[in-house]
C-alpha cells in the first residue's frame, strides 16, 4: 500500500505522506518563533562538506516583500514549493492591489501541497515549511504546512532533525510578549541546543526576521544582530556545559 | 494636471524603481500604470532572490526599450514617453523611450513641450558646467518647470522631482514654483 499517494493502507493511512515526512525528519532543524511585535526564523543547515562556499544553499526564503518560509526537508522540493508561493503572492498582487495577506497565501500552498498527495502520478513533496510575516493591520502571524497539505498557526514550531527537543526549549519561553530582539537570541540559542555535535559536525545557523523593526519586510537578520545572536547561542551552550561539570 | 484635464491634479508621474533608478512618463496614464505594476512586481521578484543584483538603470532603460518596439511593432503600442534616471558604476544616466521605441541617452532629456522649451536651457546649462552640483541642477529643472508653467496653457504650477544619487533614490513632491506675473500689467487686455 506504499507504492503510490493514491492507495489507504487497511488502517487508514497513506504511507507515502508518511515516507514525505520522514525526508522531512532527516533534515537539519527548523524553528520558528512569534513574538509580541515580530516573528523570527532560525535554520540549524547541515554543512556536508568544508568544500562548500560559505552561505550557499539557503534554506530561508523570501515571498513578495513582507513574507518568510523556512523550509525543512529535501531542497529541490522545497525550491519547487517557493516558487508557486511567490507565483500566488505575484497573482494575487495583479489581481487585487495588494500583498498576500498570510492566511491566503497558506492556504493556497497548502492547497498545492495536498493535491499532491491524491494522485498515483505524483509523488508529495518532501517539505515542511514555516510561514511568517507582520502587517500593520494583522501583527506577526506564522504558519506551518506539512507535506500531507495541513497547516496550523503557530505561536512556536519547529521542524526537521531535532523538532522534539527544540519544541521542549520553546515551550519553555513565554513568547506572546517577548520582543523581537529577544526572541532571535533565544533562537539561535535553540538551534546551538539542539544542535548533535556527535552526528553532524558542521553546521551553518541562518537567521532571519520579520516584524515592526524591519517595517513589515523579511530579510535575512544584519550582520551585527547576526554576530550579537550566534555569541549569545554559544555563551548559553557553555554555561549549560559548566553546570553539567558541577553536577558531577 | 493630467493633460488637458484639470481635474486631477495630484497624479504622479514619476516612480522610484530602486536605490539607483527611477522612471518619470507622459503620455497615457492606464499604460503607465500598467507598466508600473509590471516593474513593481519584476523588482519584488529580484529583492525575493535576495542575491545581490538589482536592476541598474541602463539595464531597465534596455528592458523597456525592448518592450515599448515589440509592443509598436505588433501595433498595440503603450502610449507613453518614458525617461529613465539612475546612477549606475558612479556615473549618472539619463535615457528617452517613446511609444514608438525611439531610444537615446543623453545628461540631458525633456519629453514633450519640455523637448522645446526646457531642452535648450538645460543643455546650455549643462555645456556651461558639465560638473554642476545636485542643488544647482535641482534649480535648474525648477526654472525650467516654471518656464513651462509660463509658457504651456494646459499646466499646473506644481511638479515632483525625482532624485537618484549614489546614496539613494528619493522622490520630492510637491514642489511649487515661484512665479512672478507682474509683466501682466504691461499687456493690453490684463490690467
Amino acid at each position: 500500500y506504499d507504492l503510490s499517494a493514491s492507495q489507504f493502507s487497511p488502517d487508514g493511512r497513506v504511507f507515502q505522506v508518511e515516507y514525505a515526512l520522514k525526508a522531512v525528519e532527516n533534515s537539519g532543524t527548523a524553528v520558528g518563533i512569534r513574538g509580541k511585535d515580530g516573528v523570527v526564523f532560525g535554520v540549524e543547515k547541515l554543512v556536508t562538506s568544508k568544500l562548500y562556499e560559505a552561505g550557499a544553499n539557503k534554506r530561508l526564503f523570501n515571498i513578495d516583500r513582507h513574507i518568510g518560509i523556512a523550509t525543512a526537508g529535501l531542497m529541490a522540493d522545497s525550491r519547487a514549493v517557493v516558487e508557486i508561493a511567490r507565483e500566488e503572492a505575484s497573482n494575487y498582487r495583479y489581481n487585487y492591489g495588494l500583498p498576500i495577506p498570510l492566511k491566503n497565501l497558506t492556504d493556497r500552498v497548502s492547497g498545492y501541497v495536498h493535491a499532491h498527495t491524491l494522485y498515483s502520478s505524483v509523488r508529495p513533496f518532501g517539505v515542511s515549511m514555516i510561514l511568517g510575516s507582520h502587517t500593520v493591520e494583522e501583527g506577526p502571524q506564522m504558519y506551518l504546512i506539512d507535506p500531507s497539505g495541513v497547516s496550523w498557526g503557530y505561536h512556536g514550531c519547529a521542524t526537521g532533525k531535532a523538532k522534539q527537543a527544540a519544541k521542549t526549549e520553546i515551550e519553555k519561553l513565554k513568547m506572546k510578549d517577548m520582543p523581537i530582539a529577544d526572541l532571535v537570541k533565544e533562537v539561535a540559542k535553540i538551534i546551538y541546543i539542539v544542535h548533535d555535535e556527535v552526528k553532524d559536525k558542521n553546521f551553518e545557523l541562518e537567521l532571519s526576521w520579520v516584524g515592526e523593526v524591519t517595517g513589515g519586510k523579511h530579510e535575512l537578520v544584519p550582520k551585527n544582530v547576526y554576530v550579537e545572536a550566534e555569541k549569545f547561542a554559544k555563551e548559553a551552550l557553555e554555561e549549560s556545559d559548566d553546570s553539567d561539570e558541577e553536577d558531577l | 494636471s493630467y493633460g488637458a484635464l484639470a481635474r486631477y491634479r495630484n497624479l504622479s508621474r514619476v516612480m522610484k524603481v530602486n536605490d539607483s533608478a527611477a522612471i518619470g512618463i507622459s503620455g497615457d496614464y492606464a499604460d503607465y500604470q500598467f507598466m508600473k505594476s509590471v516593474i513593481e512586481q519584476r523588482v519584488i521578484d529580484e529583492e525575493c532572490l535576495n542575491d545581490g543584483f538589482q536592476y541598474t538603470p541602463k539595464s531597465l532603460f534596455s528592458w523597456m526599450t525592448r518592450v515599448l518596439y515589440n509592443r509598436r511593432s505588433n501595433f498595440n503600442p503603450l502610449w507613453n514617453t518614458f525617461i529613465v534616471g539612475g546612477v549606475q558604476d558612479g556615473e549618472p544616466f539619463l535615457g528617452y523611450i517613446d511609444k514608438i521605441g525611439v531610444a537615446y541617452n543623453d545628461p540631458t532629456i525633456a519629453s514633450g513641450y519640455g523637448a522645446y522649451i526646457a531642452a535648450p536651457l538645460l543643455r546650455d546649462a549643462f555645456e556651461a558646467n558639465p560638473k554642476m552640483s545636485l542643488a544647482e541642477a535641482e534649480k535648474k529643472i525648477d526654472e525650467c518647470m516654471k518656464v513651462l508653467y509660463y509658457r504651456d496653457a494646459r499646466s499646473l504650477n506644481k511638479y515632483e522631482v525625482a532624485i537618484v544619487t549614489k546614496d539613494g533614490t528619493m522622490i520630492k513632491s510637491p514642489i511649487v514654483s515661484e512665479t512672478n506675473w507682474e509683466v501682466a500689467h504691461m499687456i493690453k487686455g490684463y490690467e
